[in-house]
């Protein structure tokens, strides 16, 4: 029994359509962003069943530190020039986990077919995606950062600092987002997106560490400010090439 | 097609002829018509061939990129194929240049490598140029394969330009090199007229090699695609 | 309600359809068969949009292809062999999901009916990952007809499920998924198609080599002409 009754179709289908009024307008982006707001939803209520993805980032992130802590044997002076370095190592490296699962899952299920299935605009798919991304590598740093504090000794909860890491980290969610789109596809899947996402993140290492190296000493805003500009500029300009360019990648 | 092939057979040959004769004339003009720097000695010449490669490599990538953008426009495979053989060129290019560049390093500032940040973003552009082959070996839909080799090519090569300002803010070293008089930079030089004519001649052959190894392979490939429809055809009867 | 003309799509330098022409009439429930390779989730993909054929037309619902792809997908519900259910969701928030992304509204009191009519209310809290194959693919049909579309696209429905799950599929089908609408379907169990078919189509190499109506075949003989043609 249908619920939903359906109206004879009128033959308007076959006029030229025009442009929607401002309501119409306002229209499609609440469906737009209905869109991307599901996706997000599912990753999330999905990922907070399984836990599987956060978990295995937060351990290796974890791992991570520790290794840097027994390799690097460092003291006062130096932990405070390391620290930025190996804080943007270790999310660069756990990052790539989250990134990679993300797409992986929903290839191996099929279930991209059914995100582009739906009447929706195919950014929206990559918005809804990376805004996920960035949730879930976000919940990593907000239990990194702390350990951080604590293992070199240093404060790390400056809020000109948080603004940092979210700053990078949507720059860098950005780009491998789309780059983890195309890599899932690849044979060599785990290994691909790393050779395809490092060289293109440089730019935002570097900031972010300069950045953060900068905050952490307290230095003055000449020497930090610069580098948040150049962030600001990454992300904008990489969110906007793939915006364009999901759509290419996920159309057959 | 048959006659199709031999006039673009003829065109090929005889830019294969001219690129030889300009190399050569530029390698004579390299040896002999240069005159001879004052305080780097007989290793400057390097110089006339390193430039030149260095730029027509990413020449080399801007081409890449122009064909991604295109490529994604029309889906014609002709460009995908001139997309991905001047990233084979490029890359050729480029690691020529390294080695031009090393050997001119060594005896001009003592030393082979150094992470200055034109060095450095030239380093990480190969290292895009040789993910994007990786990409591409890894993909086996050629459609699919086209698609996501033009995208990355793009965000590729996008990146550059920002890499490298982030890692000039950070470092400093090469030498700066077309007539800046204040070249206190280690290793800098004002080019002289007969210098500025060497380095353009040179400039030009080069690049001129670029087009025509990027023709050739072009004509190859095309050949080898040819093949395949050929051998489709055939077991499909 | 479903047109292609000279439909060919190529990957590469290979062509798995050649100029397929298909009609079928709104309401007609017509079934494809045909070997592996011939083309069917191909055909199937570029008629739900997740494909662009390389050569020729293809029109949905009254909608060219792919031009207006994204009018299309409003009116079509999807059933493939990969379920596109998330594991991790359970049953009502799979429906939920997909209520949100097309738009459904009264979404709860929809889901709620459709969870009745694929028979899965009382596992509606149960995530999906602890569901028979069977019961996946009911909750399948039950994401598909969520929207209410028009025309229905059904791969190969059958795979991967017993005698007993195939009969409760058939019922959900014809019930809750065929009723009034257009249906689409390609399957390799000859005898469940033919009983539930309108028109059979043969695609064969990436062409349709056999059509007829229902009264026009009869199984037996149906069955040896899909051999022969099968093995031209």
């Amino acid at each position: 029994m249908s619920v939903v009754s359906r109206q004879p179709e009128p033959d308007i289908k076959e006029l030229p359509q025009s442009p929607p009024s401002p309501s119409g307008y306002w229209l499609l982006f609440t469906d737009y962003c209905r869109a991307v707001g599901s996706v997000l939803w599912k990753d999330f209520t999905a990922e907070l069943r399984s836990k599987e993805l956060l978990s295995a980032m937060l351990v290796f992130s974890l791992l991570v530190v520790l290794i840097f802590n027994f390799a690097l044997e460092l003291d006062k002076a130096a932990r405070e020039n390391v620290a930025a370095g190996v804080l943007w190592v270790t999310a660069i490296f756990a990052g790539t986990l989250g990134l990679n699962r993300s797409f992986a899952m929903e290839k191996d299920r099929g279930s991209l077919d059914g995100l582009l299935l739906a009447p929706v605009d195919r950014s929206a798919i990559y918005f809804g995606k990376l805004l996920g991304n960035l949730l879930f590598m976000l919940l990593v740093q907000a239990v990194i950062l702390p350990v951080f504090s604590i293992l070199f000794n240093l404060p790390m909860l400056k809020p000109l600092l948080l603004v940092v890491v979210l700053l990078g980290t949507i720059g860098y969610a950005g780009v491998g987002t789309l780059l983890a789109s195309m890599a899932v596809h690849s044979r060599t899947r785990d290994v691909m997106l790393p050779i395809l996402l490092f060289p293109v993140a440089v730019p935002v290492l570097v900031a972010a560490v300069r950045a953060s190296g900068a905050i952490l000493i307290s230095a003055p805003w000449e020497d930090i400010g610069p580098w948040l500009n150049l962030l600001i500029v990454y992300d904008v300009i990489f969110i906007a090439v793939a915006f364009m360019a999901f759509d290419y990648v996920v159309e057959e | 097609m048959e006659k199709h092939m031999d006039k673009s057979t003829r065109t090929l040959q005889i830019l294969n002829v001219v690129t030889a004769v300009l190399m050569v004339i530029a390698t004579g003009l390299v040896f002999f018509y240069a005159p001879r720097e004052r305080v780097m000695g007989e290793v400057q010449r390097i110089f006339y061939f390193h430039v030149p490669v260095a730029w027509d490599s990413m020449l080399a990538f801007f081409v890449t990129f122009i064909a991604s953008i295109v490529y994604l426009r029309s889906r014609s495979r002709w460009w995908d194929m001139v997309g991905s053989t001047s990233v084979e060129i490029g890359l050729v290019f480029t690691v020529m240049a390294i080695v031009s560049g090393s050997i001119w390093a060594r005896p001009a500032w003592n030393t082979w490598w150094t992470w200055d940040p034109r060095l450095t973003t030239y380093t990480i552009m190969a290292l895009i140029y040789v993910a994007y082959l990786m990409l591409r070996q890894g993909i086996e839909d050629p459609d699919q394969r086209a698609r996501f080799a033009a995208v990355y090519g793009i965000v590729g090569f996008i990146s550059v330009p920002i890499t490298f300002f982030s890692i000039r803010w950070w470092r400093t070293i090469h030498p700066v090199v077309i007539g800046n008089g204040s070249s206190s930079a280690q290793g800098g030089f004002d080019m002289t007229s007969p210098m500025r004519l060497v380095f353009f001649f040179s400039l030009f052959s080069i690049t001129v090699l670029y087009f025509c190894f990027l023709a050739n392979r072009l004509r190859l490939e095309k050949l080898a695609e040819r093949v395949e429809q050929l051998k489709a055809k055939l077991l499909s009867a | 309600m479903i047109e292609t003309r000279a439909l060919t799509k190529t990957f590469g330098l290979k062509s798995v359809l050649r100029g397929v022409d298909l009609d079928v009439a709104p309401g007609e429930f017509v079934v494809l068969f045909g070997p592996n390779g011939a083309g069917k989730t191909t055909l199937l993909r570029i008629l739900a949009t997740l494909s662009k054929p390389s050569f020729g037309r293809a029109q949905v619902a009254g909608f060219p292809l792919p031009a207006e792809a994204g009018e299309v997908r409003r009116r079509l519900g999807v059933v493939s062999h990969h379920t596109l259910i998330y594991g991790d969701l359970t049953a009502e928030e799979n429906l939920r999901f997909y209520a949100r992304m097309y738009g459904v509204n009264h979404a709860e009191r929809r889901i709620a009916a459709v969870l009745e009519q694929v028979g899965l209310a009382a596992r509606r809290r149960d995530l999906a990952r602890t569901f028979s194959r069977g019961q996946q693919q009911r909750l399948a049909i039950g994401r598909a007809v969520l929207h209410d579309p028009e025309v229905m696209l059904f791969d190969e429905p059958y795979t991967g499920l017993d005698q007993e799950a195939s009969a409760m599929l058939d019922e959900v089908l014809r019930e809750v998924a065929a009723k009034g609408r257009t249906v689409l379907m390609t399957t390799h169990d000859l005898l469940r198609g033919l009983a539930v078919a309108d028109r059979a189509l043969i695609l064969s190499r990436g062409q349709i080599a056999f059509s007829a109506k229902r009264g026009e075949w009869e199984t037996a003989e149906f069955l040896r002409t899909y051999d022969a043609v099968v093995r031209q």
